[in-house]
């Protein structure tokens, strides 16, 4: 009983641990988004441009973010399962 | 609330080589294959010389948008890559849009994006060695410091894992943020229903009123702004990875 409650219990905390990944591109994008506003105030022909390249960095830029995200749903639905049956 | 999030589901098994599960994801890629040929039946119908009729006129534009995307992006050298590129984009596009019907999109499972961030992985080995051989393959390692060769190997290995990571997480993020939207809609509407007094509210409160009309605003950019987002994205990195593999820097 107290083995099954130390296994939810690591999940749990390593789920919530897992999306501070989630500072990384929040200031990173931001900072882009920021250049990106600063390049269309000095030049405002360039918008369409500059939104593309914006929003294919920023989803590049996505990726980390993700990767912290699957990880906490992976904690959060499918570990405790697989670590019960292996108690 | 009792929320179900798992993964493809199994219809059932081949009892061929120790059994061949035929899943959610496969039955969902034929529906996408026979979509596509369909479309593309569809499509060049009745062509002429000149274009004339609507049909002719669209599909013209999307073959050349496809094949100024690959010029643009790999040289004229590359130009034959715009069909692999274009079919990536439409199975990739349609597979995540799925999603809009209800039914379980075939990215959504690992599997699939993993299938395809290989072949995108093989490809980019074998204009290396075709650029360079193979002894320029394995140099290329070592370059520019003999000790960066872990890294240089490590980084290798890291393109086709985030490809299919990236294209993967966005997908499954989005179900499985509706999948909780949706859940804690019927939770919030059963609260709010069952205010009202007596057997009115109790009848009432079955129906999840709040259901109606919210998630469509998320799914805008869960379902409609990131399919099309990540799978213009996979295709620009398969296109920008295969002309770095070939050039001299």
């Amino acid at each position: 009983m107290l083995e099954k409650a130390i296994v939810m219990a690591g999940c749990a905390v390593g789920a919530g641990l897992a999306l501070i990944a989630g500072i990384g591109p929040g200031i990173g994008e931001g900072y882009a988004v920021g250049k990106a506003c600063e390049a269309i105030g000095r030049q405002p022909e360039s918008k369409g441009d500059v939104r593309s390249t914006m929003l294919l960095g920023c989803a590049i830029a996505e990726t980390t973010g993700i990767y912290g995200f699957v990880t906490g749903l992976l904690l959060i639905f499918v570990a405790p399962g697989i670590f019960i049956n292996l108690l | 609330m009792n929320v179900d999030i798992t993964g493809a589901r199994i219809y059932f098994t081949i009892p061929v080589f120790g059994g061949i599960p035929i899943t959610e994801t496969i039955t969902n890629s034929w529906l996408v294959m026979a979509l596509v040929t369909g479309l593309c039946i569809y499509l060049t119908r009745n062509l002429k010389v000149k274009a004339t009729s609507r049909r002719q006129i669209i599909a013209e534009y999307l073959v050349e948008t496809a094949q100024k995307f690959v010029n643009e992006n790999m040289g004229q050298k590359f130009a034959y890559y715009g069909p692999f590129v274009a079919a990536l984009f439409c199975l990739s596009v349609l597979s995540s849009l799925l999603s809009l019907f209800g039914l379980y999109p075939p990215t959504s499972d690992l599997s699939t994006t993993m299938a395809w961030a290989i072949l995108v992985f093989v490809l980019i080995t074998y204009t290396k060695i075709r650029h360079g051989g193979i002894g320029g393959y394995l140099k290329g390692f070592t370059q520019p410091i003999f000790i960066l060769t872990p890294f240089n190997i490590l980084s290798e290995v890291a393109t086709p894992i985030s490809m299919a990571f990236r294209h993967f997480g966005n997908i499954v993020s989005g179900g499985v943020i509706s999948t909780l939207v949706y859940a804690s809609l019927a939770v919030a509407s059963k609260a709010l229903l069952g205010l009202l007094p007596g057997m009115v509210g109790q009848f009432l409160s079955n129906i999840p009123i709040l259901q109606v009309g919210i998630p469509a605003i998320l799914s805008l950019y869960f379902d409609l702004f990131s399919s099309v987002m990540q799978a213009f994205i996979f295709c620009m990195l398969t296109t920008l990875y295969i002309a770095n593999a070939a050039s001299d820097d």
